[in-house]
């Protein structure tokens, strides 16, 4: 029989836990995915080891946004049993992985910036989000620093794997858009210094971006033109094939534990 | 004659020495307290918590742990313990004591340098082997066997060897 989607009562607070939970679970599943197919022993337990921070940030920042809700919900519900219209992530890390280029693209693209996010969200007057960017703001520097290690290895590498990379960045350009964007119950937090206002990052992120990527001889594209939907629920075909497999155990048997 | 100041210190001791005796599952040779995983120990009257607070947000040890120090304190004597994580401050490799950065290295891991800072994770990094003491290494991979750990390698030696990261 097949388990019914919860409801979330998405306050401004609880949908903004979530939409980060969503981000940090979608990302470590889609690294996960490389577990025992990276290009190498070392870059297999790199990716692996970079999906279990994001797994973690997630686990916390879900069960935080079941208790802001002060339902019956927790980290397990919002995570299994949600179906894709109720997901909340940004689009760009549910985009699959492609080739090791494409994933090491998007990886740098959001750790550049998550790891400026964590920081400036240390001093969020939500104690529990400002913990939670403590932890996170350290994962994210290693995680920045792993990317753009690779950014550089690739595009100043073999032309084989320039050309892949510079596809990467200009297939995913459109999805970074998104990462800046906020709607009017963000920015109600963003007024009581709960949450930090995104686009006030975007011009070191930037920053962050054209460094390696000129080192690594490669170019950001030129347009301006951004996809959105993700933290709206209106997400790409992805997604749902991404859910289907995280979630079949818990659809299949509901409640099951190890 | 005891007090009951006296006795609760003692008993808080007795809470705090079993908690300490657990080790890190994957690093069976630092307890938690070696860590600075082990944060504090509480009693009301007869019920004790002890907070903790993970390495790494992702840590699958920290669930073991947790475990194995509800299992510590009930063999102690102490009914119903329970553990509570503490996420603020923050985990750092500054609260790892001298004994466990000790530990460590006679185990066959370079223990994480002194500071914590920004620098010190983006500067430039010389780690000594921890098998020949030679400062001639390289690093491997950023990430190693766990979340704590990257994968250096001696040139000197050739020996492979885990650092724990500065976090």
């Amino acid at each position: 029989m097949p388990v019914a989607n919860i409801q979330v009562s998405e306050t401004p607070l609880v949908l903004y836990a979530l939409r980060r939970a969503d981000d940090a679970l979608i990302l470590g599943h889609r690294l996960s995915e490389w577990c025992g197919h990276a290009p190498m022993l070392e870059e297999d337990m790199a990716l692996s080891n970079i999906a279990l921070d994001l797994l973690g940030q997630a686990r916390e920042l879900y069960t935080y946004a079941a208790k802001a809700e002060g339902k019956d919900n927790d980290e397990d519900k919002l995570a299994y049993l949600r179906d894709v219209r109720q997901y909340r992530n940004l689009l760009l890390v549910e985009q699959p992985n492609g080739g090791f280029a494409q994933t090491l693209v998007r990886q740098f693209f959001y750790s550049a910036f998550a790891d400026l996010y964590w920081r400036a969200m240390m001093a969020s007057r939500d104690t529990t989000l400002a913990a939670i960017a403590a932890k996170s703001e350290k994962e994210s520097a290693y995680h920045l620093r792993h990317a753009s290690e690779w950014i550089i290895r690739l595009g100043d590498g073999t032309d084989e794997s320039r050309a892949r990379a510079q596809a990467a960045i200009d297939h995913l350009w459109a999805f970074t858009g998104e990462m800046f964007a906020v709607d009017e119950g963000e920015c109600a937090l963003i007024h009581a210094d709960i949450a930090i206002d995104p686009g006030s990052l975007r011009g070191r992120w930037l920053t962050t971006l054209s460094g390696v990527v000129s080192e690594a001889t490669l170019e950001l594209p030129q347009t301006d033109w951004m996809q959105q939907g993700g933290r709206t629920g209106r997400h790409s075909e992805h997604l749902g094939h991404l859910l289907s497999e995280l979630q079949s155990m818990q659809r299949t048997f509901p409640g099951q534990t190890w | 004659m005891v007090t009951v100041l006296e006795r609760d210190s003692e008993l808080r001791k007795r809470a705090w020495d079993a908690a300490a005796s657990v080790v890190d599952p994957e690093i069976p040779v630092l307890t938690i307290a070696d860590l600075g995983v082990l944060r504090d120990v509480v009693l009301d009257g007869d019920d004790v918590e002890v907070a903790i607070t993970p390495t790494y947000s992702g840590c699958p040890a920290m669930n073991m742990i947790a475990l194995e120090i509800e299992v510590a304190l009930e063999r102690a004597g102490f009914r119903g313990p329970k553990v509570r994580t503490v996420l603020s401050p923050a985990w750092t490799t500054d609260w790892m004591s001298e004994e466990g950065r000790r530990k460590l290295h006679a185990y066959g891991i370079a223990p994480p340098q002194a500071s914590n800072s920004r620098r010190a994770l983006f500067g430039e990094q010389a780690v000594a082997c921890p098998q020949c003491g030679s400062a001639n290494t390289e690093l491997l991979s950023e990430f190693g066997s766990t979340s704590c750990k990257a994968l250096w390698r001696c040139k000197a030696c050739r020996e492979p060897f885990d650092y724990f990261k500065c976090h």
